[in-house]
């Protein structure tokens, strides 16, 4: 048995071979996957165990019993230089280093950000003995020494082109600073590799910035030799004072790698879900094949049970054969798949995400998942046209037609399809009802559902829609109608090549739609919301602007409103909520607030306006008088003056910056509202940020700047979403092409004497081509379908947490999807229909 | 050796072959199939062409329907060389002036019988001549299966379709390659019987492949093939002469 289906594998070599890309597609994302994610967690690691490497010891200060306030940070208790020269004492300690680092901005020769704001920082060059910092080799120049110097790290001096002695403007938390570029260094520091910057400054200017002269924030101890880490931190707990923070190197390394390890399985999971989705699209194709290949080989089939073979033998002749291809199509995938690990790295690397270089890592588990999956999704589909193939009767072999596929199948088929569509869709708007939290789940088992339901109906379907083309194909006359009849001859197979089309094509679309709704969300936020015109944060919106921000701005001849937005906690009515302090002469000029109860009017002095979601928590009304207490534990009391309709920008406690000043022991801003008396204009922008000095840690953006960053993020992941389900229609795409092969050749008889009686090759081509359209618009047009009415499903859980998210129905995009489809269609046609224009029209038309 | 009737004018020829040959493969599987055939096949006359099996009467019909291409000598439909056409002229020539009926596969499944019926006149883009259509369905007996899809008929209605078929655009010559093959001997002669009224009554050129001496009874003219050459040529035959004929071969076949 073995033999013969070994036989039957070899002797289909090429009908064979798009099961194999559909299943060595599928393997090849997930081998890549955890391959790439796999050597990328690796060099992580490695790195970081590299930057602890001189660390045995780190001693941070201890938190403080509850932060609060935004302020927090710099409350905590700092690490002293008497402590630090404690350490350096100790008998097991063979030097240590203190270091004070925070954020800062540097900008570039157009005085454009580096990097992110996100990871741009700045720290100390701390020397030891040997007038080095073993943490920064310096490749040229020499160390800052005076305020006004600094060193960058080597990549950020080759982004910005900065040399020794050149001036670079930067900015810690106010003044823009301009200084001297002394050295340049090498560092493994985690933030650089991430894409920022890291500049150095001689200890003491670090201690002014970040911290308060002669204060670190951490020191790094190295041990004598002979001295292990754990007895260095017993050394070190006992010289200084409780409460004090010391953690091993060793423990840092692995609490870094464990963090790595996190994000890296979140990526694996979410390129995983994608290699599944491939995988699942090419079971259809790989069930396609399997069944032509049986229907083909009915009489062989036949024959052999005829001569004895038993239905067992038969299935399992099918199932070697499976089994023969999908290891093939897996090991095929793995070699792929590590390639495309190689490319995802290199590409990365282009697109300026820099990467810690490392071996390639093909784990044991990556081979044997990649094996697995393969030959198991490949058994798996071919397990049911198996069966069918063991059904056949001896006496087939005999007839000379094979028997169309009964009706009763197709009625228990439909039966099925419509009870899954049916709870599918129920499913989907029982979870629309339930809300954004309790809804999730319903929604997406309801989804699946649907999907599988729809993919069971699809023969039905097939010939209602395909009809429904028909007027379309009316001019080309009988090719058209030839094309059309031959696309519904085989339901089942028009609907399984369809079905795959379709899957991708509800993934794309739902996201497309839910994408584009978001958006318009997004932009209706800015636009509804915001009445200033411009909005000015720290560029990475976690620092907080100092006070003097809002001064300038508010003395500039131009700006006719402005206000800060000035974070902080305080215990109101006996719990913390956070609280913003505002100008309350300008707010209601600078953003739009909803009153559901009291006005704008009321705020000021001792009474705030709180959103609507507040005022239920704490069962607030208009007028009641809430206990305070203030950071600085001062005690008052503050009334309820309006509940307005919180939304994204704007929400929580609304206080005035007058009554809240007094109690702050530090004032920061998380951004100012400004508006001007001509509106948003380039000139009024150069205004401002030249009134801020050129500032490079803080940014000026209008409304439409705010939308674009937030939208950004959208289109960049709706890019990088649409590149991996690509690879699902790519499967698809291989399935068009094998159901066209097949039809082609269980048609050449038909299509022989098409050509004898007149046909010519061109319409012979055009013959298959519009089958192919029409199949892949088929799939294009159910999977559109659901996936907009799955995008509006989901939408409306959205919309339960973004009041402003509006259904967009992206027309556009939909219409490049069709077009696309229809691409899809033509170019999966090419072969296919070449074959047919060249078949030999004898061989055809031969009886048998 | 050269047939008969050498004097009739040309325009009493539908199709002509001259010094035919086709040979297949090269080298040591050089195969030749057809062995400078000249022959005339002319209006209003039902030929059958016979032989023993690997004779090249199949191939002699596909060369002169423009089926398959000629190695030497020339191969017309009326005055036009096919030697000289393109694959696209061949296959208007085939569609406008060629009616084929094959021993299977004649029918496309998709369609009804009258589609089938108009399906070379619907690929051409031309409208069927409504009362020649009407008479030849008529003819052949198919008015109340018109609807029906090739499944839903019997294999002599089927080959009734295709006969239609072939009579339907009022092609110059038709060309039939054992349509009989499949059929029970009642449903053949029908089909038989169909092709010689044709001939007899509407003045069709017919050109027939056959192996069944029955078949051939039915034709003006039987034409003998052996090893790529006419070696014979029976007029007004009987099946029980071309079985004469036939056995003739086997004798020779055997004793050789």
């Amino acid at each position: 048995m073995f033999r013969t289906a070994l036989r039957n594998v070899l002797a289909h070599k090429a009908r064979l071979l798009m099961t194999v890309l559909a299943v060595m597609l599928g393997v090849a994302f997930v081998s890549g996957t955890l391959v790439f994610t796999d050597t990328i967690g690796d060099a992580f690691k490695k790195s970081s165990a590299k930057s602890y490497e001189n660390v045995s010891i780190a001693v941070k200060p201890g938190f403080a019993a509850r932060s609060t306030g935004t302020a927090g940070q710099d409350e905590r208790p700092q690490l002293t230089q008497r402590q630090l020269d404690t350490v350096r004492a100790l008998p097991g300690a063979a030097s240590a280093t203190g270091s004070v680092s925070g954020f800062t901005a540097v900008a570039d020769k157009d005085g454009k950000l580096i990097g992110n704001g996100w990871s741009t920082r700045g720290g100390n060059y701390s020397a030891g003995k040997d007038g080095t910092d073993s943490r920064y080799a310096l490749t040229d120049g020499r160390a800052p020494q005076k305020p006004e110097e600094v060193a960058v790290d080597s990549k950020t001096a080759d982004r910005a082109d900065l040399q020794v002695g050149d001036t670079v403007r930067m900015s810690v938390n106010g003044p823009v600073m301009h200084q001297t570029v002394t050295g340049v260094f090498d560092t493994d520091d985690g933030n650089v590799a991430a894409g920022g910057s890291l500049v150095l400054f001689d200890t003491a200017t670090a201690q002014k910035l970040f911290a308060k002269p002669g204060q670190y924030d951490e020191i790094d101890v190295r041990a004598a030799p002979g001295t292990s880490q754990a007895v260095l931190k017993a050394e070190a707990e006992k010289a200084l004072p409780e409460g004090t923070e010391i953690v091993t190197g060793q423990k840092l390394a692995d609490e870094e790698a464990a963090q790595i390890s996190q994000a890296m399985s979140g990526l694996n999971t979410g390129l995983l879900v994608f290699a599944g989705i491939a995988l699942f699209v090419g079971i259809f194709i790989i069930a396609n094949t399997f069944t032509m290949l049986v229907a083909q080989r009915t009489k062989e089939l036949a024959l052999m049970r005829a001569v004895g073979a038993s239905r067992r033998q038969v299935t399992r002749s099918v199932l070697i054969e499976a089994f023969v291809v999908g290891l093939t199509a897996a090991v095929v995938g793995l070699v792929t798949g590590i390639g495309i690990a190689v490319g995802m790295r290199s590409l990365l690397g282009t697109t300026g995400a820099t990467m810690p270089d490392g071996p390639l890592v093909v784990a044991p588990g990556t081979i044997m998942a990649s094996l697995v999956v393969g030959v198991a999704v490949t058994m798996l589909a071919a397990w049911l046209p198996a069966r069918r193939a063991s059904r056949i009767a001896p006496v087939a072999a005999m007839s000379s037609v094979h028997a169309p596929a009964t009706t009763r199948s197709l009625v228990l088929r439909n039966t099925l399809g419509a009870l899954l569509t049916g709870a599918g869709i129920a499913l989907v708007l029982a979870g629309v009802g339930m809300g954004m939290d309790s809804g999730k789940l319903p929604l997406g088992a309801g989804g699946g559902l649907l999907l599988i339901g729809v993919f069971v109906l699809t023969p039905l379907l097939s010939r209602p829609v395909i009809a429904a083309a028909g007027p379309l194909l009316r001019p080309f006359g009988v090719t058209g109608k030839l094309a059309r009849q031959n696309s519904v001859r085989n339901p089942r197979r028009t609907a399984a090549t369809a079905s795959a089309l379709m899957i991708g094509l509800t993934l794309i679309t739902g996201l497309t739609v839910i994408a584009t709704s978001v958006q318009k969300g997004i932009d209706r936020i800015a636009a509804d919301s915001i009445k200033a015109d411009y909005t000015i944060s720290m560029v990475n919106r976690v620092n907080g602007l100092s006070p003097e921000v809002a001064k300038t701005l508010s003395g500039l001849g131009d700006v006719t409103a402005s206000s800060p937005m000035r974070e902080a906690w305080i215990e109101l009515g006996g719990g913390d909520h956070p609280v913003t302090g505002v100008n309350t002469r300008s707010i209601a000029q600078l953003v739009n607030l909803d009153f559901t109860s009291g006005s704008i009017g009321g705020l000021g002095g001792t009474t705030v306006v709180v959103d609507d979601k507040t005022a239920k928590d704490g069962g607030w009304k208009v007028g009641d008088a809430l206990p305070t207490v203030y950071d600085d534990k001062a005690r008052g009391t503050l009334t309820v003056g309006g509940i307005y309709q919180g939304n994204n920008i704007l929400n929580g406690v609304l206080v005035d910056t007058a009554t809240l000043d007094p109690h702050l022991s530090k004032i920061s801003d998380t951004q100012v509202m400004v508006k001007t008396a001509d509106g948003a204009s380039a000139a009024t922008k150069d205004a401002i940020e030249k009134a801020l000095g050129d500032n490079p840690a803080i940014k000026v953006q209008d409304k439409a700047d705010i939308s674009n960053e937030a939208g950004g993020m959208i289109s960049m992941m709706l890019n990088m979403l649409y590149g991996l389900l690509a690879m699902a229609v790519i499967v698809a795409v291989l399935g068009v092409i094998n159901t066209l092969a097949m039809s082609v050749f269980e048609r050449s008889h038909e299509i022989g004497m098409l050509r004898a009686i007149g046909l010519d090759r061109r319409d012979v081509k055009r013959m298959v081509r519009f089958e192919s359209l029409l199949i892949s618009l088929f799939g294009a047009v159910l999977g559109i379908g659901l996936g907009v009415f799955l995008g509006w499903a989901a939408g409306r859980l959205i919309a339960g947490g973004m009041d402003t998210y509006t259904m967009v129905l992206p027309w556009d995009r939909i219409a490049i999807f069709l077009g696309g489809a229809a691409v899809v269609g033509v170019l999966a046609a090419l072969w296919p229909a070449r074959r047919a224009a060249r078949l030999n029209m004898l061989s055809a038309i031969k009886a048998e | 050796m050269t047939p008969t009737g050498t004097t009739s004018r040309t325009s009493m020829v539908a199709a002509r072959a001259t010094d035919l040959s086709k040979v297949y493969g090269e080298g040591e599987t050089r195969v030749v199939a057809l062995d400078g055939v000249s022959v005339e096949f002319r209006r209003a006359e039902y030929t059958a062409i016979m032989g023993p099996s690997g004779s090249g009467k199949s191939t002699l019909m596909h060369c002169m329907a423009g089926l398959d291409s000629v190695s030497a000598g020339s191969a017309r439909i009326g005055e036009t060389e096919l030697a000289s056409l393109k694959d696209k002229q061949l296959t208007q020539l085939r569609r406008d002036k060629i009616g084929f009926i094959f021993q299977a596969f004649n029918l496309l499944p998709t369609l009804t019988a009258a589609e089938n019926i108009t399906l070379p006149m619907d690929i051409a883009g031309r409208k069927a001549d409504q009362q020649w259509l009407a008479q030849v369905i008529a003819t052949v007996g198919l008015a109340d299966r018109l609807s029906h899809r090739p499944n839903q008929l019997s294999g002599g209605q089927q080959q009734r379709v295709a006969v239609a078929r072939a009579l339907a655009s009022k092609p110059e010559i038709i060309f039939a390659d054992e349509p009989t093959g499949n059929l029970d001997s009642r449903s053949g002669a029908e089909i038989l019987g169909f092709l010689r009224n044709s001939v007899r009554e509407l003045g069709q050129t017919i050109v027939m492949v056959t192996h069944d001496p029955v078949a051939a009874s039915y034709a003006d003219r039987v034409i003998f093939l052996a090893d790529g050459r006419v070696v014979d040529e029976l007029h007004d035959p009987t099946s029980d002469g071309v079985l004469e004929r036939m056995k003739r071969f086997d004798a020779k076949g055997r004793t050789s």
